[in-house]
């Protein structure tokens, strides 16, 4: 029997289009269908000017927004031979690891949802709210931040946070609470978010982690060998959840990874349930990382961006009375800057995975090739040897596991 | 870093002396340029052989090297059309400026080394025909898929060959330097047929930024690795 699941489906983490071959509840072969979310972003990037392609990497993955602009930013930086501030490096690290938890709560959540536990879905999303103001405290928004800008990063966090003001819905007590860790600047606010965040994964994992409903849906489903992993090309956390202790912030450190204190949870037998344990387990030390960030932060003020004009835009204020900056800001921002002839790959440890950007540049102010390498890509490729002989509903459960988003598998 | 990648590189260098069309070391990244006719030899040897063990294929894409170098305004000298407003892309010259106009690159990395590697094959033939490696990593199923997709370069030996990006039934090989950035046809929703049809595109591409080319010395100069 055929069967067809998507693309309109809950469960489909999107819109993927899955074609079942079925002998009963079993599956004997599934074919997915990708390309409907195909935006041809590669394409539009070899159109436009680079810093203007920055805006669409949020849009690839869009739960895990700025570690997209990362890779891209990095490679471009790679080529030009540019290594921006240290406390840039500090932010965009700290800003990664706020990043992997945004990616890992809405993971769990629908995880948790397309395999029937509805309250996880609940909680997670309300730890990401406050992730969120993070982001828009920063960036002016809550998603598409475009916030990494080749040389360091578009501005320095904010002193202060926004508040809620009260309104015929919340009244003076309601807001005062909202805004009690709102008085300090984003980085108290961040601080007492890490603090507060360990005890919520506690929560999540007394809801599942030793779950009997749980635990029969995930344990032994989607068994992947280490050999395997390797040969499907899976990265990040897919890749440890099979026992192979590989992160690039600690192999191969970008930023100021080397200089940060965290350890790398591996799985042992490959299944849903570790990739499930692996995921937990990098919230908390993604946690321990932004800590360390903040300390760090709080204690070196610096500059966050270049002071390198062929690259980043001067200041407004001295664009007013400097010829040499007006000079500059009309050239970057008609014709944008040339990088030289070159190419170069950038991986980065995306919560997903190893997101990577190959960038070819003929020497022109626009990418001549810019080729997204994105995580998903891979996991999904598998999902035909992932699902063979399990049953229909354990298809669900390897979506959620593989951690599927259309943005940037079809890109 | 950077010593034992160049020592790297040459032990590669001696391994594929003659397989090699070129290899450099950019950016502390090695990238090997071979014939497709080699391409598999070569990979091969890089994923079986226990000096290099690259066990995973992280990457595989096609490059249309079609309109590489060429810029929509000229910057070296002044001309009668040079400094125009920079907006037809029809300055160019129709040399190539490379080897062969498609290319598939591959980007591998061994776990057990901890080290990456680029492959590149050009492919003189046309329409553009290349080994396929799905033998070797598993992965590379999905990733020439997307490359004949994108790109039309037919893969040799892959099991299963079809479009995955884009369109049920969509022509041509959206990619390539010569496909048009806003496409040939689009789809709309037809009341009297009560179904969607398709019609050429009724919008044409505006270029607000020219490609411009600037041999700018400032970064070249900074070859020597810095970042470290």
């Amino acid at each position: 029997m055929t069967m067809n699941f998507g693309p309109q489906h809950p469960a489909a983490h999107g819109v993927l289009r899955l074609v079942l071959e079925m002998d009963g509840e079993t599956i004997e072969r599934a074919d997915p269908h990708i390309g409907l979310l195909h935006r041809a972003t590669e394409k539009l990037a070899e159109s436009k000017p680079y810093n203007q392609s920055i805006g669409y990497m949020d849009r690839l993955d869009y739960v895990s927004m700025m570690c997209n602009e990362h890779a891209y930013v990095l490679a471009i930086e790679k080529i030009l031979g540019i290594s921006p501030p240290i406390r840039a490096q500090y932010i965009r690290v700290m800003y990664d690891e706020i990043t992997r938890i945004l990616n890992h709560l809405l993971w769990l959540g629908s995880h948790g949802l397309d395999v029937g536990a509805m309250t996880m879905f609940l909680y997670c999303f309300r730890e990401r709210e406050d992730l969120m103001d993070c982001y828009e405290a920063v960036s002016g928004t809550r998603m598409h931040a475009t916030y990494y800008r080749p040389g360091g990063v578009y501005r320095d966090l904010p002193d202060s946070m926004p508040q809620y003001t009260p309104s015929q819905w919340k009244n003076e007590k309601e807001v005062a609470e909202l805004n009690a860790n709102r008085q300090g600047s984003l980085l108290d606010y961040i601080e007492s978010f890490t603090d507060r965040f360990p005890g919520c994964v506690d929560e999540y994992e007394t809801l599942l982690t030793e779950n009997r409903i749980w635990r029969q849906r995930t344990v032994g489903i989607g068994v992947v060998s280490p050999e395997r992993a390797m040969q499907l090309g899976f990265t990040g956390p897919m890749l440890r959840g099979s026992g192979i202790e590989w992160d690039l912030r600690k192999k191969q450190p970008y930023e100021v990874y080397d200089q940060m204190d965290f350890d790398i949870p591996v799985g042992v037998n490959g299944d849903c349930y570790d990739r499930y344990l692996v995921r937990i387990e990098e919230m908390r030390q993604s946690n321990r990382i932004i800590k360390q960030c903040i300390d760090w932060l709080r204690a070196n003020p610096g500059p966050v961006m270049l002071d390198n004009h062929k690259v980043s835009p001067p200041k407004r204020e001295e664009m007013k009375d400097d010829m040499e900056s007006l000079i500059h800001h009309f050239k970057l921002f008609t014709e944008g800057y040339c990088i030289p002839e070159g190419e170069c790959y950038v991986g980065i440890e995306h919560p997903k995975g190893e997101f990577g950007i190959y960038l070819v540049s003929d020497g022109a102010n626009k990418p001549y090739r810019l080729k997204i390498r994105a995580p998903g890509f891979a996991h999904l490729a598998s999902m035909n040897e992932m699902v063979n002989g399990h049953m229909l509903a354990d298809v669900v459960a390897v979506i959620g596991t593989q951690d599927i988003v259309f943005g940037e598998i079809d890109r | 870093m950077s010593e034992h990648m160049e020592k790297f590189h040459s032990q590669l260098e001696e391994f594929f002396r003659d397989r090699l069309i070129s290899s450099t070391l950019y950016r502390e990244q090695i990238t090997l340029e071979v014939d497709a006719a080699d391409a598999i030899h070569v990979l091969t040897d890089l994923k079986d052989n226990p000096e290099f063990q690259f066990e995973e294929l992280i990457d595989l894409c096609g490059i249309d090297y079609l309109s590489y170098g060429k810029a929509d305004w000229e910057t070296q000298s002044t001309t009668n059309s040079g400094f125009s407003r920079g907006v037809s892309q029809d300055v160019y010259d129709d040399q190539l400026n490379k080897p062969a106009r498609f290319a598939v690159v591959y980007h591998l990395l061994s776990i057990s080394h901890n080290r990456r590697i680029r492959i590149r094959a050009y492919i003189h033939n046309e329409p553009p025909r290349i080994d396929s490696v799905v033998d070797l990593w598993s992965s590379a199923d999905w990733f020439e898929r997307e490359a004949f997709d994108l790109f039309g370069i037919l893969f040799e030996g892959h099991p299963d060959l079809r479009r995955i990006l884009t369109d049920y039934g969509f022509i041509g090989h959206p990619f390539r330097k010569d496909f048009p950035l806003e496409g040939n046809v689009e789809v709309r929703y037809d009341p009297d047929k009560k179904r969607v049809v398709y019609q050429p595109v009724s919008i044409t591409n505006r270029v607000l930024v020219p490609k411009v080319i600037r041999h700018d010395n400032r970064f070249e100069k900074t070859e020597p690795s810095e970042t470290e």
